[in-house]
């Protein structure tokens, strides 16, 4: 990478470094099957153009992740389209439209739904478009082929084919599946950060095989290199791979870990060859990728309800109709030779009119009416909703306060349709690591031979600080303080003079602190890396605590700088010379950290010959492994470790011991062995010998490493907690990290824990439990964890009722162990009663299954909005059950990202997220659709009743195209406007009385009572609309001139007051008005006149009877404006009457806010303070209410706002 | 994880590099196809537009409904002088035409051969100024029926050229194979009762030229369209048309074919050109030949004038009175409301989430 000259890095033996995952790896069972079904390919090594490999004929490399093609967009978007009932029934009736059965002309009905339907393709067509870019770019990427002769040349990523051999330079990204040929590192180790894939971004190691990388090292050295791969088919297993290499005469087994999958990033080796097995759709990654779980909005779904009600309503009354019609018709029976209505010629008639057959003509009228009626659903409901949906989208992803600066990361909705649900959520279930906090690890404090160093104060310490003395009025302006000021060093926030700057070595215990400083210097698996320029080391390590260690040591005086395949070099304070001195440790065995040890060391010959084990590990594992005489501080570090602990920082616990020669001699005897061997239980081998390894050390102390809260994650979760969100916190953490974590979030004493809040802790550490786990009977043991954790459940229930409605407030605590047995089938009922009677709930190490698992027992046990927060890969399984997930696009990968529906880079945006987007888009989504359903419902009344003026005959009150382009010209720009702009509450009031948010969480904007509010209004509207015009133009004397008025001057006057009823009452409804409103709902209305005198001024054969109609009848007539006028303003006085006394004498919540911002209050900071908290919810938040004196009159408050918010 | 450390401290170092292609949500983004068809500022985006947010304030609400009223009572006593100023005579003659013996089976008299003549007599209780119209109006006629209303061929009326569109017209179609111009139930129910009118025994003129819509006569019905093959089926339904005179000046006819909205309904006979005198006595002798006994639907002559607003009708006048004093009253009613609930600023109660739970929903 780093320019031309490539810079030879040693060639290295790290292999040794790994005892787990480097390995021979043997034929096993798996490999027989090889060139069986399933196990049928074979790749051709560089030669992908012999005859044997295009006879194979693999596809090519070009990845695809676009919904369509060219070809199939048009078929497979039309069916999606029609997929929706609403679009289905739109379409039928457009067939139907061609047949005589139809009320009215077929381009009419077919025209807007081919607008609708084109609008929603080219939206489709243009998400795709942006896909298909990013396919392209992907696909355009350039790698280093093999291209004979031993020359390598550059060459798109999409044209690599199997078989060919590429070159990887570092830092690249695998271009597809390679088998790993060989590395920059002798024995062709490399080194691959798989975080495209699973979202850890710890580094994992490949090997290849020694026989292809004794072969390989030059570009030169492929000239004549030929082999066979044969292997399983493309699969979606990503940790197994089965298949052989045959070299020649050759066979050499072949498993995952010598395959380099594609779209994981070759870092810390300078180039790997591998020959190409799998190839775009093939490869593993795109093989796994599998669509989001689509999600569809609460409001969707009741709004799908709606629609079924609407087509009730429609058939109801296409019924009665057509009963109606059937008896009027079967009147028109020929009797005694005559009709009744001989005008209509009822004995000369189509079967649609035929009296002989009025029930069929009744079925066949009821169909006629079923598509007339079909205004009652409003054909640009989805499509509108859609469009509103991606503006809002637009506005989120767009939003200056959610852009995190300092990753470059604007907030992004990936899906936009769950813009409303962002502002209905109940209950949100957060990760902890790197989404509460920065999962930057910072050494802060360690604790050597007794005596705790660092004085840097935690946020945790700076909390509990500020809830002693601190006034939250105060601290609200306050805001993000944590700014540090000078040049801090990542990982490092220690300060203590007595060890810093070399001070250390005046301590009375400096022989130990020196051991201790060692030892983190020398026990990782950090690579260095130096700044040739400046001669910065810096450190590429496994996991964050360890860089943070290695760090610490270097700023402490032990710079670690290099490392050989088997030495570690640093320098170090010579305690004689006073001076940096190098020391080279002979690295001779690693013992890897893996969960389940929770213990890394390593085994050294120091510069003075000395065999070292040097260890650190979980403190649980480390104190029962000190030797006797290494207990000396045990009492004191175990004291400062639980200081630690309860200061919500992160501990382990150094050790180490002196080996004797002879038995280190056996030991990597033994060692060796287990590592080469083949069999099964190879890691359970090593295990026990590592084991044994690791005993009788003798302590140095501790380590304390703060997980850093993000910025402003306390207050967000304070707002949150006021706005009656539930929060629980899914953390793999240990229980008192976890509930420290909790506490400190509570900065102002509100959110997740308070110190007066009862805890109730559900865990597996009783002593009875301890002895039987001790006597180790699984059955047992499993059936006393059961017991255990039914019992803690059912006395935490009793807790909760014992107290009762009273002001009391719980939080839950329960251990992962204890979780597996609480979301079992029969318990769980009783486990999410006693959760959700709880203020807060904190799982702790909690796996990503009981993370999902959780997830779902809310979602479906309380029926709510759920909203999972998470970043890293462990979260996705939470992310994609919960109804929203949001990824924070922060450190750890894109795995959640890529998996949630809105991802956002701090948690702190989430407050903005939901209290003010989500609110807004609730509160548009829920009145838009409201509004659709009033319009269309003023403008179907109208139509319903005129056929009850023409015997039901479906003859339709207006013009085809009156109908066809109401929904799509006349009133739709008003809907969407409402839907991208309206702004009930200001951000800054949403930030103010977060309780608001409440509106959506009970639905309140949404309610059925709401919903048919809207629809009476519509009623009203109609039947005011529909007989007043019928009356004023009664006996259609309505021209001086002494003309009649026809049927087309009823409907255009009809039509006329409905477009201004509907565009009114939208002025009248909203609450935000900016020139984008003004231009809507007036451009809309002078649309109406506009089209109705250019349709007018078109030849009769196309305008037929609106030929001239408002110029020449309309509009002259004074009482046609007169009509209008009367109109619309009657027909808006019921709403007009009903929101004056609504607003002023019953405010909903964000009503009572637009007083308080009417009236001036808002820079009133006590005032607003004061109904601030009067707003919150007892439930959720105790403190800052109840300190107030008047606690009574405060209760009956909370009540009453309660009440108010659910009853309306 | 200090991989990344690694490199973003590598990175911060072309920090200069790393903002220009910075995903900072800008003005204008060109990369987002939808936003860049808006030309958006910074308000824009973040939803900071300058906006009027009004609520319902006593204020609006009072004034709102006073304005209401100070603009529609006027309104309505100009409408109702309007129409009281019109003078209608309006004479029902369905029944009283049937001779006394024939009126148990009205409709075999009306199909009968008998004469139809009938005469009625009018008197003019208030002064007539000219121009007078005469009406015909028809009752529980479903001229809005669907059947009916397609049944016609609007391209065969405008033009000879699609003299045989007639598709539409079914069964008014065709007589005998040829296409009948025009064509349709409409034109076949052609309203045929006639009128003539005098006063004291002098014939009073009845223009009938004029009273269909211009537009109509000019665009819709052509010039050089004449009836052919018109009531010549098996059944003759209404009117016969003179086949020499082109449609265009057919105005029965025009004003026939604009169907009516609603089965009540009244269409423009004539005009009567002089002014009539209180107490004028008007005789009318008319031909009943329109069969509407058949369903029982009633048949009216109108002699009206009309105003500026039209014919005879107080409907709006008394409406907009009567919204007019609503909209005073609820004016008045929330003046008070207003007055006995009042609220104080700046007193936080006055949120009313503390009123009085018995006063409340």
């Amino acid at each position: 990478m780093a320019g031309g000259g490539r810079r030879k890095r040693r060639r290295l033996h790290l292999s040794r470094i790994y005892s787990y995952t480097c390995g021979k790896s043997s034929f096993q069972q798996d490999h027989s099957n090889i060139g069986g079904p399933g196990f049928s390919r074979v790749v051709y090594c560089n030669e992908p153009d012999s005859p044997a490999a295009e006879r194979r004929n693999y596809a090519g490399n070009y990845v695809r992740s676009t919904k369509y093609t060219v070809a199939s967009f048009f078929p497979k978007s039309l069916f999606e389209q029609f997929r929706r009932v609403a679009n289905f029934y739109f379409l039928v009736t457009g067939f139907l439209s061609l047949t005589d059965l139809s009320p009215y002309g077929a381009v009419s009905a077919l025209l807007p739904l081919a607008l609708v339907i084109t609008v929603t393709m080219v939206k489709d067509g243009i998400e795709d478009w942006h896909r298909k870019q990013q396919d392209i770019e992907v696909n355009k990427r350039k790698v280093k082929v093999h291209d004979g002769d031993g020359i390598f040349r550059q060459d798109e990523w999409r044209n690599l084919r199997v078989g060919d051999v590429v070159r990887v330079e570092k830092d690249e990204f695998f271009p597809a599946d390679l088998l790993l040929l060989s590395s920059s590192y002798e024995d062709s180790i490399c080194y691959v950060e798989t975080m495209n894939l699973d979202g850890e971004t710890n580094l994992k190691v490949k090997q290849g095989l020694d026989a292809t990388s004794s072969l390989l090292n030059e570009d030169s050295d492929f000239r004549e290199f030929r082999g066979v791969v044969r292997c399983e088919d493309p699969n979606v297993n990503l940790y197994m791979f089965v298949g052989s290499l045959e070299l020649g005469e050759e066979r050499f087994p072949l498993s995952i870990q010598q395959i380099l999958l594609r779209d994981s990033k070759l870092r810390n080796t300078e180039y790997v060859y591998g020959a190409v097995v799998f190839t775009g759709h093939d490869t593993k990654v795109i093989q796994n990728s599998t669509d989001p779980p689509s999600k569809r909005s609460r409001i969707e779904r009741k709004m799908d309800k709606i629609i079924y009600l609407m087509f009730g309503l429609i058939v109801l009354m296409s019924f009665v109709g057509s009963i109606i019609f059937g008896v009027e018709t079967r009147q028109d029976k020929l009797k005694n030779g005559r009709t009744e209505r001989w005008y209509l010629k009822p004995d000369d008639a189509t079967v649609f009119f035929d009296p002989e057959r009025a029930p069929k003509a009744a079925i066949y009228h009821f169909v006629t009416a079923v598509m007339l009626y079909g205004y009652f659903i409003p054909i640009s409901l989805y499509v509108s909703i859609e469009m509103v949906k991606v503006l809002q989208s637009v506005f989120i992803n767009r939003d200056i306060h959610m852009y995190y600066e300092e990753t470059d990361k604007p907030a992004q909705a990936r899906t936009s349709n769950l813009n409303e649900e962002l502002g209905m959520v109940d209950t949100i279930l957060s990760d902890k690591t790197g989404t509460l906090t920065c999962n930057s690890m910072e050494f802060i404090k360690c604790s050597i031979a007794g005596t705790a160093y660092g004085r840097g104060i935690t946020e945790v310490e700076r909390a509990m600080a500020v809830r002693s003395g601190g006034s939250p009025l105060v601290d609200e302006d306050l805001d993000v303080d944590v700014d540090k000021s000078g040049p801090k060093v990542k990982g490092f926030n220690f300060e203590d003079e007595r060890v810093m700057n070399g001070n250390w070595v005046r301590q009375p215990q400096a022989a130990v602190l020196q051991k201790f400083f060692r030892l983190l210097a020398v026990c990782h698996t950090a690579i260095p890396e130096t700044d040739e320029e400046t001669g910065n080391v810096s450190y590429e390590a496994e996991s964050p605590d360890e860089a943070a260690f290695v760090v610490a040591a270097r700023e402490l005086g032990f710079e670690f700088f290099n490392r050989t395949q088997n030495e570690i070099s640093f320098r170090e304070l010579d305690l004689v010379t006073r001076e940096n001195v190098e020391r080279v440790y002979k690295l001779l065995n690693v013992l890897e950290f893996n969960s389940s040890r929770k213990r890394m060391s390593v085994i050294v010959r120091d510069d003075d010959g000395r065999l070292l084990l040097l260890s650190k590990g979980a403190d649980n594992v480390m104190f029962e492994r000190l030797a006797k005489n290494g207990r000396q501080f045990e009492a004191k570090t175990q004291e400062h470790v639980n200081q630690y602990a309860d200061a919500g920082l992160r501990t382990l616990i150094l050790a180490y011991r002196e080996v004797d020669e002879n038995e280190y001699i056996e030991f990597n005897k033994s060692f060796n062995e287990a590592k080469s061997s083949v069999s099964e239980d190879r890691e359970a081998l090593i295990d026990d010998i590592t084991d044994k390894m690791e005993r009788d050390l003798i302590l140095l102390g501790a380590t304390a490493v703060e997980d850093k809260l993000q910025n402003g994650v306390p207050e967000c979760i304070d707002k949150l907690a006021q706005a009656g969100i539930k929060i629980w916190v899914l953390t793999g953490d240990k229980m008192e990290t976890a509930i420290n974590i909790g506490l400190f979030s509570s900065r102002f004493a509100s959110s997740l824990l308070r110190q007066e809040m009862k805890q109730i802790i559900i865990n597996l550490e009783t002593p009875h439990i301890k002895s039987l786990e001790k006597s180790g009977i699984k059955d047992e043991i499993e059936l006393a964890y059961r017991e255990s954790v039914v019992k803690q459940i059912e006395e935490g229930r009793a807790l909760l009722d014992a107290s009762g409605a009273s002001s009391e407030a719980f939080a839950l605590i329960i251990d992962g162990k204890s979780l597996t047995y609480a979301l079992e089938e029969e318990i769980k009922k009783t486990f999410l009663d006693l959760a959700t009677g709880c203020a807060s709930v904190i799982c702790c190490r909690s796996s990503p299954k009981q993370k999902a698992l959780v997830t779902r027992l809310v979602k479906s046990g309380t029926g709510k909005t759920t909203l999972a927060i998470g970043d890293g890969a462990n979260d996705v399984g939470m992310l994609q059950e919960a109804d929203i997930g949001v990824g924070i696009s922060g450190v750890e990968g894109m795995q959640a990202v890529m998996s949630s529906d809105i991802a956002i880079a701090q948690f702190r945006y989430l407050e903005r997220l939901l209290l003010v987007h989500g609110h807004w888009c609730y509160s548009r989504i829920s009145s838009m659709i409201c509004y659709f359903f009033y319009k269309n419902i003023t403008f179907g009344v109208t139509i319903f009743l005129y056929e009850a003026y023409t015997s039901f005959s479906a003859q339709p009150a207006y013009n085809d195209w009156f109908l066809s382009l109401f929904n799509v010209f006349f009133s739709s720009l008003p809907v969407i406007a409402l839907g991208v702009f309206d702004q009930d509450v200001s951000a800054r009031f949403c930030y103010k009385f977060p309780l608001l948010y409440q509106e959506g969480v009970q639905n309140i904007l949404f309610s059925w009572k709401r919903i048919i509010g809207w629809m009476f209004n519509g009623l009203i509207s109609a039947l005011a609309i529909f007989f007043l015009c019928k009356e004023s133009l009664k006996h259609q004397l309505f021209d001086p001139n002494g003309k009649t008025a026809g049927w087309e001057v009823l409907g255009g006057t009809m039509y006329t007051c409905i477009v201004w009823v509907v565009n009114l009452q939208m002025a009248l409804s909203i609450s935000y008005f900016t020139w984008v409103q003004h231009i809507v709902i007036w451009g809309s209305i002078a649309l109406w006149y506009i089209f109705l005198m250019i349709y007018g001024a078109m030849s009769p054969s196309f305008s037929t009877d609106a030929y001239m109609v408002f110029l020449e009848a309309l509009a002259p007539a004074p009482s046609y404006w007169l009509t209008t006028l009367f109109v619309m303003i009657f027909a808006l006085i019921p709403y007009f009457i009903y929101k004056s006394v609504q607003m002023r004498f019953f405010p909903v919540y964000h009503q009572m806010i637009q007083w308080i911002r009417y009236e001036g209050h808002s820079n009133d900071p006590e005032f607003v303070e004061m109904v601030r908290q009067r707003s919150i919810r007892p439930t959720t938040v105790g403190y800052t209410a109840r300190r107030a004196a008047s606690v009574r009159r405060e209760d009956r408050f909370y009540d009453q706002i309660h009440k108010d918010l659910v009853a309306f | 994880m200090s991989s990344n450390m690694a490199s973003s401290s590598a990175g911060s170092g072309d920090s200069s590099a790393a903002r220009k292609n910075s995903k900072r949500p800008k003005c204008i983004d060109y990369s987002s196809a939808l936003l860049s068809l808006t030309l958006l500022d910074s308000k824009f985006t973040q939803q900071e537009l300058p906006a009027c947010k009004p609520i319902l304030t006593p204020g609006w609400v009072i004034s709102t409904f006073l304005i209401v009223s100070v603009i529609f009572i006027p309104l309505g006593v100009i409408s109702l002088f309007a129409s009281q100023d019109v003078v209608e005579i309006v004479d029902r003659y369905d029944n009283d035409c049937i001779p006394a013996p024939a009126r148990t089976n009205k409709v075999a008299f009306i199909q009968g051969a008998a004469p139809k003549s009938c005469n009625r007599t009018l008197t003019v209780t208030k002064r007539m100024k000219q121009p007078i119209y005469v009406y015909y109006q028809l009752e529980n006629f479903y001229q809005n029926h669907r059947r009916y209303v397609k049944s016609r061929s609007d391209s065969q009326l405008r033009s000879p050229k699609f003299e045989n569109q007639i598709s539409a017209c079914k069964p008014e179609d065709d007589a005998g194979g040829k296409p009948i111009v025009p064509c349709g139930l409409i034109a076949w129910s052609l309203f045929n009762d006639t009128y003539t009118l005098s006063r004291n025994n002098t014939p009073l003129a009845v223009n009938k030229k004029g009273i269909a819509w211009k537009s109509d006569k000019e665009h819709k019905f052509g010039n050089k369209v004449f009836p052919k093959n018109f009531q010549k089926g098996n059944l003759t339904g209404g009117a016969t048309l003179n086949p020499d005179i082109p449609l265009s000046e057919q105005e029965d006819l025009i004003v026939w074919m604009r169907t009516a909205a609603l089965p009540t309904f009244r269409k423009l006979y004539g005009k009567i050109e002089t002014d009539l005198e209180n107490g004028d006595t008007i005789q009318v002798t008319l031909q009943n030949n329109y069969n509407t006994y058949s369903f029982s639907g009633k048949k009216k002559l109108v002699l009206s004038t009309t105003s500026w607003l039209g014919g005879k009708n107080d409907f709006l006048g008394i409406a907009y009175l009567t919204v007019g004093g609503i909209c005073f009253f609820l004016a008045l009613a929330f003046t008070i409301m207003y007055l006995v609930k009042p609220r104080r600023l700046g007193d936080p109660s006055y949120l009313s989430w503390n009123r009085n739970p018995g006063g409340g929903r």
